[in-house]
């Protein structure tokens, strides 16, 4: 049997554990995290608001319309327009802009940039600049498609995280079926919502199990089967636990439909948000025409 | 009329010979019986002897691979449960309370997993939220409300999942370890609540491990072992039968301490069997169990 604790393992033993130990406890901590903070959006979608005071539908529609918009729009100082927008709205809802920070923009920022990063170098046009040592040319009309690309995956990410953090989701899927989006995609949607945070729960309580049994180090390849055991034993676990959950609300009558105790009432409010929307969306457009 | 008199009692439930397998793994074999309405019923079995499989069954959540199961005289098959008038009218009958209240609890409030049954049958708002301020009384759950049911208690989890059941009044109530991971007080409360069932026409059927409840919650009792019937009879019956209690592995010989003193008991001796000698102490498990 395998020798276990610390009695051959030196004075580097403690620093080698320390790691793997701060590495899985980083992971259980980001686990919990991720689900507080879908907890707080949660939190936050029943504040009062701006846009928490409008009806789910204004809202779905107007926000989508403006998404729709972001992408088709061929105009930087539009698309500059219409990220101010989004920040304009997240301010009156109680969404700080930190938080679209860190949840959206950072992130959104790191895959856009692997994706846009090649056009700088690769569209030919006017060459501003050479990068040092490789001397690959940079031009203008490279730049300008890179930042297209990163304008649009920002703003259009901005609208759906403030639509998502301003409206419960039950009542997104109820809106979605008013529009007449299929039962099948607003059941899987309801569904992986509920996927999400069976896994996530699920995640977080095997990390700390496996932490718990952790009594030495293991080689980075150990490591890598480890994870990868894990991952499969994981998503194997969730789709189970999920399984449960859709029997247990099939069998209270669930049979795909999205069935609210709350009724929407559109307001005065929503007219004018309705017209603000409508506004902003032919404005851009007639604009970067 | 005099025919009315004489009308058979259609069974809640009826099996005859039932199979259910999931992938490589048998778990109903031949499973044939029959539970009357307002009947009391405990299954009783080892782990993997085919209870929450046939609790699922009697749900319409799974369905039998091979024999026929019957609900109210009429077969519970997929294709009946298709139909959306004859799903809402089974389910407005009978409720199932999950094991694990995490996979029964999925709404954002406990306001709403409450009113998730009958929204889903179609009650009339102002009937649903009147129904549902009235079952969080009758549970004492009304101070849990707004929360959301994550973030309660396991004993306050059970609660509402029971709650979220019962405010459908079903007819028949399936209820699938009701003590398993509560606190002894708030088994004692959900156990009241089910001796209360007694006499009210609800039809009760407890998969359960805990023998100690059997009594105050059954007056029938099947007894399960690797998916088929083991034996039947009334909770009594069952529980004096040590022979039989030992072979389907639903009771076991136990150490546990009287003081200074450690007995050896088999769980539910009645009648039949004495305490064996105790065992020296220093071998003996210190924590205190259930007596028999």
């Amino acid at each position: 049997m395998a020798k276990m604790g610390m009695c051959d393992c030196g004075p580097s033993y403690a620093g080698r554990r320390q790691r793997g130990g701060a590495f899985l406890d980083r992971l259980a901590g980001g686990l919990v995290h991720a689900m507080d903070r879908a907890l707080d959006a949660d939190d936050l979608a029943r504040r009062d608001g701006l846009l928490q005071r409008l009806d789910p539908r204004v809202k779905l529609a107007g926000l989508l319309g403006l998404i729709v918009v972001a992408v088709f729009v061929k105009s930087l100082a539009v698309l500059g327009g219409l990220f101010l927008v989004a920040v304009a709205l997240a301010l009156p809802s109680q969404v700080s802009l930190s938080r679209l920070a860190r949840q959206i923009w950072l992130k959104v920022l790191a895959f856009t940039v692997l994706i846009a990063l090649p056009a700088v170098f690769l569209v030919p046009g006017t060459i501003v600049a050479r990068v040092p040592i490789l001397l690959w040319p940079v031009t203008l009309q490279g730049i300008r498609s890179a930042t297209f690309l990163l304008g649009r995956a920002e703003t259009a990410a901005t609208f759906a995280l403030l639509l998502i953090l301003t409206t419960p989701w039950p009542h997104v899927l109820k809106a979605l079926r008013v529009f007449r989006a299929p039962i099948v995609l607003v059941a899987v949607l309801g569904m992986t919502h509920r996927y999400i945070f069976v896994f996530l729960e699920s995640a977080s309580q095997m990390f700390a199990s496996r932490r718990s049994r952790m009594v030495g180090p293991l080689s980075p390849s150990d490591r890598r089967r480890v994870a990868t055991a894990t991952a499969g034993v994981l998503l194997d676990k969730a789709l189970g636990l999920s399984t449960e959950v859709q029997l247990a609300m099939a069998s209270r009558g669930y049979r795909g439909e999205v069935r609210l105790i709350d009724d929407f009432h559109a307001t005065p409010l929503d007219g004018v948000a309705l017209a603000g929307f409508a506004a902003i969306a032919s404005a851009a457009l007639w604009l970067q025409a | 009329m005099t025919g009315s008199l004489e009308r058979p009692v259609i069974p809640a439930f009826e099996l005859v010979d039932v199979h259910y397998a999931y992938p490589g793994a048998p778990a109903l074999q031949g499973l044939s019986l029959t539970i009357e309405p307002g009947q009391r019923v405990a299954l009783l079995g080892a782990n993997g002897s085919g209870k929450s499989t046939l609790l699922r069954l009697l749900d319409g959540l799974y369905f039998a691979d091979r024999g026929t199961v019957s609900a109210f005289g009429e077969a519970l098959s997929e294709a009946r449960l298709q139909d959306d008038a004859t799903a809402f009218a089974f389910r407005r009958r009978v409720g199932l309370v999950f094991q694990n209240p995490d996979v029964q609890l999925f709404c954002p409030t406990v306001f709403d997993e409450l009113a998730f049954g009958p929204l889903q049958l179609g009650w009339a708002k102002d009937e649903i939220r009147d129904r549902v301020a009235a079952t969080l009384a009758e549970f004492s759950i009304a101070h849990l409300k707004d929360r959301p049911p994550h973030r309660l208690s396991g004993g306050e989890k059970k609660r509402v999942a029971l709650a979220s059941v019962l405010i459908l009044n079903p007819e028949v109530l399936l209820l699938d370890e009701p003590t398993a991971g509560l606190d002894p007080q708030s088994a004692s409360e959900l156990i009241d609540y089910l001796v209360k069932c007694q006499g009210s026409g609800r039809t009760v059927i407890a998969a359960t491990h805990d023998l100690d409840i059997v009594e105050d919650i059954a007056d029938r009792c099947f007894v399960l072992q690797s998916g088929r019937l083991a034996a039947s009879g009334a909770a009594s019956e069952i529980l004096d039968d040590a022979a039989l209690c030992r072979s389907a592995h639903i009771a076991h010989a136990h150490y546990h301490r009287h003081g200074d003193a450690v007995d050896h008991h088999h769980h539910h001796r009645h009648t039949s069997e004495a305490a064996h000698g105790g065992l020296p102490q220093a071998a003996a498990p210190t924590k205190a169990s259930q007596t028999s």
